[in-house]
């Protein structure tokens, strides 16, 4: 009798492999697969066209003396840092104001978190406008008689960082503020009763209490926030498209540029890799101490 | 206190949309007089029919509305297809574990961490191999891959979350791989497709980086052709329509996060806690 | 014995951990078997087994003389009962009733008989058109029986059906699947940690631990003679009293005291060496049946827990705690002398190092 015998494993839930080939094309063909091509061929001399020229580490040392690269780094390592501390404190600080029992929650969370359904390239262009010297914010103080008034950013190489964090905040602090407020919500009612009991002061509850409860929230908003950071480049191109000269340059749209207008692919994917690697510094340590002894389900 | 503070964060959240509502209805000479927080004295459309129809980029001067189109065209096979394959991934996933399965799950995880930089080149030639280089067809296939992470995972932990008893009831029934996906699982995750889609047509509308890639100016989507509008270095600068321009493309995912409401937070929180 | 399912050499691991341990087990046709066992002894994986939903890592199931080892679950003649119900939300009664059938299928006019037969008999006909959740427990896990009813099978398989029902709808309901279990006259496999459903729904009770059966006997077997010291504890509640002593013979002697148990049925030959002598408290005799035991123990109350059917008494003996079920008519408070006994032949001996009968 043919059901006496085990099936072949090949075949054994073979709908399910079937419905399954998408996701193990998408790993191992994209995700691993093209990785790993781009890693290998950073390597090559590849111009115009991909070519397996191996020139050791020459793309690498290029990348590293191009003043547009360090500038893209230095970009990056600025609006990382600040974004990263200040995301996470306003995300909190709204979170915590909501969670304090107001009245009209739901509006305010609603005003925070609307920026977030809009794209980048909107919001780049809303302000670029609102930070226009000649109209906005500088225009409007201005003409209330503070003719000195200078607030100018987007054509200022020095700041012009800055006026894309205020951008990249305005789109992205309701996010955080959404899972710390999850975050809040999910702490134990009792936990409060028993610090009144105790006669502990609020702000001296967040800090000694909430917050390290709430530590595996932190963690994911910190991940959130940094895998975004790395991916910043709708947001320059729309404001500032890099601009003035090469001031508001970041590593992603390094890699764009090289890659599909400079046809320089060599270059590119040297610089691809360039973000790979850091994302592995940032993730590989996180995950040794979320997921390192334990066993992962 | 506690209010005040709210009100004056809440101006700071709300002032960039105020300011884009009042530019798009004012007349290009109130705009150069005046100052951009002060409301239009002459209310006037002209700027969103400009935007919606005449805005030009390079020669084409059609408007957004050909934008509008194409991310259309782009979204709603994008989005079918995307959550298609996701959710019978996550199925799978969840109830039919096999051996291996859990192996591409976090090989597919780990990639959505992986910056897009390093598999954009890749897919360039994916695409050229099959043909689909530079069509809808092939930013398709692209959405429906970089979605996989978040929407397999989404899919996977919600179908974890059905009672296995109600699987194996099924099995005892008779029903198979698809019978128990289509009978029973479908009927019974409605709320995690809303969650789903709502999180694919907001992700998918407002891509820039991969419809700047994978298209050519006539298949570019709305976000493109928005930037390019705005962004454009002839002619003279017409922020009135701009704004409108910007707006039209903002409407879309803003309607959604309006409507959505709850389930957009919802969305975006199951996406983002494990994510 | 007609076979009806036969388990042989089973075998399932999940990588270095094994369930399931060269299992054996042979159910006849028209039984009644409980899988017995606490959490995690294997008991509800077997069950698993048998429906197919488990792949086996070796050996074989036959169900009605057929190996089904590698059959899927529908295609063995098996019906399955949930301890969640798993009722199918979005269909109403009648189409969870019906899934199987349509699945199989059987012609519409065969699966309007049947699922109208199901529910005459198990009294659900005012549900058919309701959805789940409209639904009480009871009313669930009747529709839940009845989705294994329609199916026509020989075996019902039921995974902790009572679990989530309050005592008294337990109690009933219990009583209605012993009462099908005499009515349609099918093997039935029944996994549960209670003991008082294994005891009075089964044939005969399988006791489980760490994926092997202790123990496969009746009832009334598993009660008196309980194969080891395991099997002993579990059933029965308060758990049996144990002496640890030494025999020789029929010689014991313990801290407690030394006396015979002349009149115990040995299993076989007696050897000597360190023992376990085991007493049920509803065993234990006080008063004038104490007096005239063949053993005699003095005693002082330490603790009372009326039940008012009876009354469970703590008393120490020798620095030793002992369960002593009285009737709840005689009035006893801590502190009071009560002289305890019992006769040999309701003790178990259970060696002290295999912890197995003697």
């Amino acid at each position: 009798m043919e059901s006496a015998r085990k099936p072949l494993s090949v075949f054994k839930n073979l709908s399910a492999k079937i419905a399954s080939v998408p996701m193990i094309l998408t790993a191992l063909v994209v995700f691993v697969g093209g990785t790993a091509w781009t890693v290998l061929h950073s390597f090559t001399g590849s111009r115009l066209l991909p070519k397996l020229k191996f020139v050791g580490f020459d793309q690498y040392e290029r990348l590293w003396s191009t003043r547009r690269w360090l500038v893209s780094i230095e970009n990056l390592a600025i609006y990382g840092v600040c974004s990263l501390i200040l995301t996470l404190s306003i995300g909190f600080f709204l979170a915590a104001l909501l969670d304090r029992k107001i009245r009209g929650e739901a509006v305010f969370r609603t005003i925070f978190l609307y920026p977030f359904a809009l794209s980048f390239v909107v919001t780049g262009l809303a302000w670029q406008w609102i930070l226009n010297p000649d109209f906005g914010i500088q225009n409007t103080v201005r003409s209330l008689g503070w003719q000195s008034f200078t607030f100018d950013p987007l054509n200022n190489p020095d700041i012009v960082i800055f006026g894309i964090l205020i951008a990249g905040l305005w789109q992205g602090t309701g996010l955080i503020m959404v899972i710390m407020l999850a975050g809040l919500r999910g702490i134990d009612e009792d936990i409060w009763k028993a610090t009144r009991v105790d006669g502990i002061p609020t702000w001296k509850t967040y800090i000694r209490v909430i917050i390290p409860m709430m530590r595996p929230v932190f963690i994911t908003a910190l991940v959130l926030i940094a895998s975004g950071i790395i991916k910043l480049y709708d947001l320059v191109v729309a404001q500032t498209n890099g601009g003035p000269g090469i001031a508001s340059e970041v590593p992603a749209k390094y890699v764009i540029n090289y890659m599909f207008r400079a046809q320089n692919l060599g270059q590119g994917f040297a610089a691809s890799t360039m973000m790979l690697v850091s994302v592995i510094i940032i993730l590989v340590p996180w995950a040794y101490l979320e997921f390192g002894g334990k066993k992962r389900d | 206190m506690l209010y005040g503070t709210l009100l004056v964060v809440s101006l700071y959240y709300l002032l960039p949309l105020y300011v884009m509502v009042v530019t798009s209805l004012k007349g290009m000479p109130e705009i150069r007089l005046g100052n951009i927080f002060s409301p239009p004295v002459e209310v006037t459309l002209e700027p969103w029919v400009k935007a919606w129809a005449e805005a030009c980029t390079g020669i084409n001067c059609d408007g957004l509305s050909r934008g509008f189109w194409n991310s259309v065209q782009i979204l709603i096979p994008s989005v079918i297809l995307s959550i298609a394959v996701a959710s019978v991934n996550g199925y799978a996933l969840a109830n039919w574990k096999f051996r291996g399965s859990e192996l591409f799950f976090t090989i597919l995880i780990i990639g959505a961490f992986i910056p897009y930089q390093t598999m954009l080149y890749p897919l360039v030639i994916i695409l050229r191999e099959i043909g689909l280089m530079g069509k809808l067809g092939g930013l398709v296939l692209v959405h429906t891959v970089f979605g996989m992470p978040i929407l397999t995972l989404l899919f996977r932990n919600y179908f974890a979350a059905i009672p296995e008893e109600l699987f194996k009831a099924a099995r005892i029934d008779g029903a198979g791989f698809w019978g128990i996906y289509f009978r029973i699982m479908l009927p019974m995750s409605l709320p995690i497709f809303v969650v789903a889609i709502i999180l694919q047509v907001t992700g998918i509308w407002n891509d820039f980086l991969f419809g700047v890639i994978y298209t050519k100016p006539d298949t570019y989507p709305m976000t493109v052709q928005l930037n390019n509008i705005v962004n454009s270095v002839q002619g003279i600068k017409e922020y009135n329509v701009n704004m409108a321009a910007t707006l039209l493309t903002g409407l879309v995912p803003l309607i959604i996060y309006f409507v959505s409401g709850k389930l957009f937070v919802r969305g975006i929180a199951a996406g983002a806690v494990k994510g | 014995m007609d076979t009806n399912i036969a388990i042989k050499n089973l075998d399932l691991s999940f990588g270095a951990i094994n369930v399931l341990q060269d299992l054996n087990l042979d159910v006849a046709k028209g039984e009644f078997l409980v899988l017995l066992g606490s959490s995690g002894c294997g008991k509800s994986t077997l069950l698993n087994c048998i429906a197919g939903l488990l792949d086996v890592t070796d050996g074989q199931i036959h169900i009605g003389g057929r190996n089904v080892t590698w059959e899927e679950p529908s295609n063995r003649g098996i019906g399955m009962v949930f301890q969640s119900y798993a009722l199918y939300p979005q269909m109403t009664v009648e189409g969870n009733l019906s899934f199987g059938l349509k699945n199989a299928g059987v012609s519409r006019e065969q699966i309007t008989e049947k699922v109208a037969q199901a529910a005459k008999t198990l009294q659900i006909e005012p549900l058919l058109k309701r959805k789940p959740r409209a639904l009480s427990g009871g009313q669930r896990q009747r529709v839940a029986i009845g989705r294994a009813l329609v199916r026509d099978v020989e075996v019902f398989l039921f995974d902790e059906p009572l679990s989530n029902l309050d005592a008294k709808l337990r109690a009933e309901l219990r009583v209605e699947i012993k009462q099908l279990h005499q009515t349609l006259g099918n093997t039935m496999i029944y996994v549960t940690h209670d003991q008082i459903e294994a005891m009075t729904l089964a044939d005969r009770i399988a006791i489980m631990k760490g994926g092997k059966i202790l123990q496969l006997d009746t009832p009334n077997q598993i009660y008196n003679r309980p194969a080891n010291k395991y099997v002993a504890e579990f059933i029965g509640s308060p758990t049996m009293n144990f002496f640890d002593g030494t025999l020789s013979g029929t010689a014991f002697s313990c801290p407690q005291g030394d006396f015979s148990v002349e009149g115990y049925e040995f299993a076989a030959t007696p050897s000597a060496g360190a023992t376990l002598l085991g007493i049920r408290p509803e065993h234990i005799l006080t008063g004038d049946q104490a007096a005239t035991a063949q053993v005699r123990l003095p005693a002082t109350v330490d603790l009372v827990e009326p039940l008012g059917s009876d009354t469970l008494v703590r008393c120490d003996v020798a620095g030793q705690s002992v369960w002593a079920r009285l009737d709840g008519q005689t009035p006893i408070e801590p502190g009071a002398d009560l002289p305890l006994g019992f006769n040999a032949n309701l003790v178990n001996l259970f060696s002290k190092t295999s912890e197995n009968r003697l």
